[in-house]
């Protein structure tokens, strides 16, 4: 099987980064425990791993923002110490951010500039990243503002700015969470480019089949320790899996039905919406029927209108036509969150922290914040006073946090002391708990551990069993494939005409990602 | 008669302005320190005492500079060190520096002060209108480079760019490397330096004397100025003049008469006529309500500006306010 | 060295209660300093400042007089702050309670012999602080305008506006030249608790009773709640169906008419009259009482009467040791100081690091560049 246990790397001539025993601890938690990693000059290296495998934090050691608490890291052979990012990028080392470092409010020559340490004049800058991305075929603006642009294109900002460095290793870190397919294929071509001219890549993600596809070796984290170097190319995606997660995955059990003859319980007509902020975008004419025990997913690449479109079925933005949200045949268009919650509806918002929950607060108040009106009679009293009734509260509190296998430190956390993966397991257990007639949830599984993943899918699915509605927004097409029976796309604020899930592969839905035939219907 | 009104509007106008440009240099930085009143007290104070002891005026100056700038240290170690909130934080600046300056100026009220003399160049000075342009205070021509400075260096230096960038995002500026809390305590200690400045302008030009709590809110008027004037510098040198005007005008309302109207419009009649009615419906308005004018105008300014809230949202600096603590 | 903060995961309980007492400390400590430099003995200094006003009835008396308004206004403050509302406009909307309680004597001073005149003042005073409260209110919720410029602008406003009325319209003409309007008389004049031993009045209870009440709002019901969500996160306050305007107006409001309550209990009880001045700073001292009392009603009732302390004390000082009494707002921004600095160990533990090496150190690093 090719793999070298961890713990005793040979040491290989031509070796452009040799790390060693690398440990960084926060305070009670080890974020990374003696890793070891080595890259030769010219190959793609993967680093693979689930959400808080200590990915990041590795990273970060290596482009100077974090420091290490014990361990080396050899350049060129020679001992380093990398203290900041300026020394990282003076050594040769590049950085493509995953949530990108760029400045809304600035230039995209601006932004390049901020990140190169020479005193070269900006207009110069602009000359060289035009051309720059002209030769590897990644069209950019220098002159526009970065709050303008798409993801797509903020991401070639990032990854100009860092071939302008001209290092000799660039680490990109979940590089195609933001792009479609396409997109994704191109930024393969670019990387296999890079690779020709001799540099070298750390490709950190936790897509196998993209892993499988143009990594030369993979160094695989979890709970921050190496747990083995391998050559992805000679390993399935399930051996992949396992080595990440620690054991088998849980699949998700489901079985798609021809076609759903439930009642509409949700019903979307012609909605449409001006943008509310300088960067935000409008809503187009969206029309979307989910009826009962089906699962309708929408795809996208973030930043097309799907938190808008979120906000103004949950209805923390109303419409001014009653009759453009219906919810079980009743209008909803001018009701808002709490007006449609009463109606069996239950919402689930991308943010957890500061959205969905109160970062300061205990689980019990998260579990009021969601439900005070729809658990009126059980969890107040006293009235118009509305007198808080805790007991009540914690009892119901208790139940979601064993239903969903919620796992906490003390009896009641304040939300911002769980791990993503638990607290969204409460957030989403607490809606289950409701029992709605319609649940419309946005990224459902984002930066949550294979674990939990498999969990809130499958209760998701049971949710549609019991003759339920759920609307899944999702950048994830494999999370859609999973567990949708029809996917829409979202594209610049317009949304397709759903596909069953049968007809549904990955290349058409990654067109209509791309804006390809938006005005489908 | 225009020649002396203009020259004090300038001079009303002038601490405003070098407040203003301080605190939107700090604001641009992604940091809110309301205590531009607090530290202009102290520049006061201190100018005005270290200029009296002393008996030169420059050396009351450089000590106003300083002390606002030592005072706004103490904001910037618990807003950024400690990352306090900073609108709390910057109201206990306030109130200290209006307690502070109200004890240590004790001994310095109903003194003679040293004033800043104007410039004098023989032959442009006594040009006519000559002593607006070449026989100002010191203080005067100081503002006006400091605007032009400061958006020199906001919008032409790569330092400027990398002050703006950390009040864009403190997160990305710090993936980068950029040093952010060196950079705001920076920009925090520029502002209390121009608070200071503006400060020591009052009880060294304006005054020239110590009055406890003498700059009757025009700290918070400043922190007013930067909204009014959407982060940009030459839009403050315009609402710093808007204001001064304002201030100017309820003064000389009470103490003009009808026949300076008169002299001051010369031989267009109806300029006459218009204004002595004016001066008339004026002078039958209390002198309360005409003072209150600077402080309604500010609300009424603020008002006028933040209805627009498309143009609020893309001109704020999108970190303003927001404490910022790296992870290690 | 360096100072570095390293979040807690969940905030500190021992240190939410600590830390005003810590502030407290740290400041009489800055105080003995301060008197020290200014040549004064900072024992008796600090003894005249907390301890000799505690030492008879009759100051006692005076320390609930001053810790009545200071306690209403501090309440209502902690209200506009959980909800993330900076109305530091107190000291206006004070001003303006007193202003509008008092039409009632002044302007009809036959009704002061109407047992209903001291409640219909009380309301009145109310109203006329949460209308003022209203106006930066207003504009926020309708237009996003900074509240705490707007509040703050309003302060001298209504200053002027009092100034304009006891100089003018509203002057006592039996006063000679004095700018003061006509004393209150009868019903009027807020009932003093225990006349024989000195002139503490009722506000005091006003101010108990809105801090229980406003202890239970905040700490056991929903609206409480609410307020809490939307100045802890306004988004997660929108996804709980909250109204943030609504926050808005309550908080406002709610604040004004405690001010405006406090405002014309000054001038029914203590004062007795309208004049120039009619307020220490109490609107801008209710903000540090705020603070102190860590928002809580009840830290909030014990802040007050430590605020009060130190004008009393200020008073003493001033008269047995030949501290100036400036000296006392100087004192209570850096009380106001150190609760801050102090609240950074509620949520942060803090770490003194030794100074990064220079770069220098490491020339490896700069060889292949």
């Amino acid at each position: 099987m090719g793999i070298e246990l961890a713990g005793g790397p040979a040491k290989e001539p031509g070796l452009l980064l040799d790390v060693r025993g690398l440990t960084k601890v926060f305070g009670s938690l080890i974020a990374c425990n003696h890793v070891d990693l080595q890259i030769a000059k010219g190959e793609i290296h993967a680093l693979l791993g689930e959400n808080g495998a200590g990915k990041s934090t590795l990273v970060k050691m290596l482009f100077g923002t974090l420091a290490p608490n014990a361990g080396e890291i050899l350049w060129n052979g020679k001992q380093v110490r990398i203290g900041s990012p300026g020394e990282a990028r003076r050594l040769g080392i590049g950085m493509v951010f995953q949530h990108f470092s760029l400045f809304e409010a600035l230039t995209a020559a601006e932004n390049i500039a901020l990140s190169l340490d020479s005193t070269t004049p900006i207009s110069a800058i602009a000359a060289k990243a035009k051309e720059l991305s002209q030769s590897y075929g990644l069209p950019l603006d220098p002159g526009s503002l970065v709050g303008d642009l798409s993801v797509g294109e903020r991401q070639r900002i990032e990854i100009i700015r860092c071939l302008l460095q001209e290092p000799d290793l660039i680490i990109l870190d979940e590089p195609t969470s933001v792009l479609t397919p396409q997109e994704a294929d191109k930024l393969f071509e670019t990387l296999e480019r890079l690779r020709g001219e001799g540099k070298s890549i750390l490709y950190i993600s936790h897509r196998l089949e993209e892993v499988q596809r143009i990594c030369d070796r993979a160094t695989v984290l979890r709970h921050g320790k190496v747990v083995a170097h391998c050559n992805p190319r000679q390993e399935t995606a399930g051996s992949l899996a396992r080595m990440m997660v620690g054991g088998d995955v849980h699949e998700v059990h489901r079985e798609h039905p021809d076609h759903v003859e439930g009642a509409p319980l949700i019903e979307i007509r012609n909605l449409s919406q001006a943008p509310k902020g300088p960067f935000s975008m409008p809503l187009k004419d969206i029309s979307l029927t989910v009826r009962a025990g089906e699962v309708v997913g929408i795809a996208g690449v973030a930043g097309n209108g799907q938190g808008e479109f979120f906000d103004a079925v949950s209805g923390e933005a109303v419409q001014a036509d009653p009759a453009t949200v219906r919810i079980r045949s009743i209008d909803a268009g001018t009701l808002g969150i709490t007006g449609r919650r009463l109606l069996g509806a239950g919402f689930v918002p991308e943010e957890r922290l500061g959205h969905g929950a109160v970062p300061g607060m205990k689980l019990s108040d998260n579990m009021l914040l969601a439900r005070h009106r729809s658990d009126a009679k059980a969890f107040l009293g006293g009235g118009a006073l509305g007198f808080i009734r805790r007991d009540a509260i914690e009892a119901t509190t208790k139940r979601v946090v064993e239903e969903m296998d919620v796992r906490k430190s003390a009896e009641d956390p304040e939300a911002s002391a769980l791990s993503g993966g638990n607290l969204q397991k409460f957030i989403i257990g607490r809606e289950l708990d409701r029992k709605p007639s319609v649940l419309v949830v946005n990224q459902p599984t984002w930066g949550v551990d294979a674990g939990a993943a498999a969990r809130i899918r499958q209760a998701l699915i049971d949710l549609t069993r019991s003759g339920s509605a759920v609307i899944v927004i999702s950048q994830d097409l494999d999370e859609l494939f999973e567990i949708a029976d029809r996917i829409a796309v979202m594209a610049h604020g317009e949304m397709s005409q759903t596909i069953p899930i049968q007809g549904a592969t990955r290349e058409k839905i990654g067109l209509l990602m791309g804006g390809a035939d938006t005005g489908a219907h | 008669m225009l020649e002396s009104i203009l020259l004090t509007i300038a001079t009303a106008s002038t601490p405003l302005l070098i407040a203003a440009i301080g605190e939107l240099v700090v604001e641009r930085s992604g940091v809110l320190n309301l205590g531009v009143e607090g530290m202009m007290l102290m520049g006061a104070v201190i100018g005005f005492g270290v200029a009296l002891t002393t008996g030169n005026p420059w050396l009351g100056v450089l000590a106003g500079i300083v002390a606002g700038a030592a005072f706004s240290i103490l904001f910037a170690f618990l807003a950024l060190t400690l990352a306090t909130n900073q609108v709390a934080t910057g109201l206990a600046l306030t109130l200290l520096g209006v307690g502070a300056s109200g004890m240590i100026g004790e001994a310095f009220v109903g003194q003679p002060g040293v004033k800043l003399t104007p410039i004098y160049i023989p032959g442009l000075t006594d040009l006519p209108f000559g002593r607006l342009l070449f026989g100002q205070d010191p203080m005067f021509y100081i503002s006006l480079v400091l605007v032009a400075g400061v958006s020199w260096f906001l919008f032409r230096t790569r330092a400027g760019l990398t002050l703006r960038s950390v009040g864009d995002s403190h997160t990305s500026a710090h993936a980068l490397g950029i040093k952010v809390i060196r950079i705001r305590y920076a920009a925090v200690a520029f502002g209390g330096a121009c608070a200071g400045l503006a400060g020591a302008q009052m009880s060294l030009v304006y005054t020239s004397q110590w009055i406890e709590n003498m700059t009757a809110g025009r700290g918070w008027i400043a922190l007013a100025l930067v909204v009014f004037a959407s982060w940009r510098p030459t839009r403050v040198l315009l609402g710093a003049y808007l204001f001064g005007a304002i201030t100017i005008a309820q003064l000389h309302v009470q103490a003009l008469s009808p026949n300076d109207i008169a002299v001051g419009a010369g031989p267009l009649w109806f300029l006459s006529e218009g204004g002595r009615w004016l001066l008339s419906v004026l002078k039958s308005v209390p002198a309360q309500f005409l003072s209150a004018l600077p402080y309604l105008a500010t609300v009424v300014v603020l008002v006028l500006i933040s209805r627009n809230r498309r143009l609020t949202l893309i001109n704020t600096p999108a970190c303003l306010g927001r404490p910022f603590v790296p992870d290690r | 060295m360096r100072l570095e903060l390293a979040k807690r995961p969940q905030h500190s309980k021992l240190f939410s209660a600590l830390s005003p007492f810590i502030a407290f400390v740290l400041t009489v400590i800055a105080g003995a300093v301060l008197f020290a430099l200014l040549g004064k003995s900072p024992g008796a200094a600090l003894y005249a400042y907390f301890i000799t006003p505690l030492t008879d009835l009759w100051s006692l008396h005076e320390l609930a007089i001053k810790a009545a308004p200071l306690i209403l206004i501090g309440v209502g403050l902690a209200v506009c702050y959980l909800s993330n509302n900076w109305n530091i406009g107190a000291e206006g909307q004070f001003v303006m309670g007193a202003v509008v309680g008092a039409m009632l004597p002044i302007l009809y001073p036959g009704l002061q012999q109407s047992p209903l005149a001291l409640p219909v003042m009380l309301l009145m005073g109310a109203l006329g602080g949460a209308a003022y409260a209203a106006i930066p209110a207003f504009l926020k919720a309708r237009f996003n305008t900074n509240e705490i410029l707007t509040s703050l602008m309003l302060v001298y406003v209504a200053q002027l506006f009092l100034d304009w009325l006891v100089r003018g319209p509203w002057r006592d003409p039996a006063a000679m030249n004095f700018p003061q309007a006509p004393r209150f008389t009868g019903y009027a004049v807020l009932p003093e608790l225990l006349p024989a031993s000195g002139r503490a009045n009722i506000g005091i209870l006003f101010a108990l009773v809105a801090a229980v009440l406003l202890w239970v709002l905040l700490t056991r019901t929903k609206k409480g709640f609410e307020i809490r969500v939307i100045g802890m996160s306004p988004r997660a306050g929108r996804f709980a169906g909250f109204s943030t305007r609504g926050a808005i107006f309550f908080s406002f409001l709610l604040s004004g008419a405690l001010a405006g309550l406090a405002g014309i209990s000054e001038v029914s009880g203590a004062i007795g009259r309208l004049q120039p001045s009619i307020s220490p700073g109490y609107g801008f001292a209710a903000i540090i009482v705020a603070f102190l009392g860590r928002l809580n009603p009840l830290g909030i009732v014990a802040a007050g009467v430590v605020l009060a302390l130190t004008y009393l004390g200020g008073e003493v000082a001033q008269i047995e040791v030949g501290v100036s009494d400036k000296v006392v707002r100087a004192f209570q921004g850096l009380l106001l100081f150190f609760v801050l600095a102090c609240d950074t160990l509620i949520h942060y533990r803090i770490r003194f690091v030794p100074s990064e090496r220079p770069a220098a150190v490491l020339p490896e690093a700069k060889s292949d560049a």
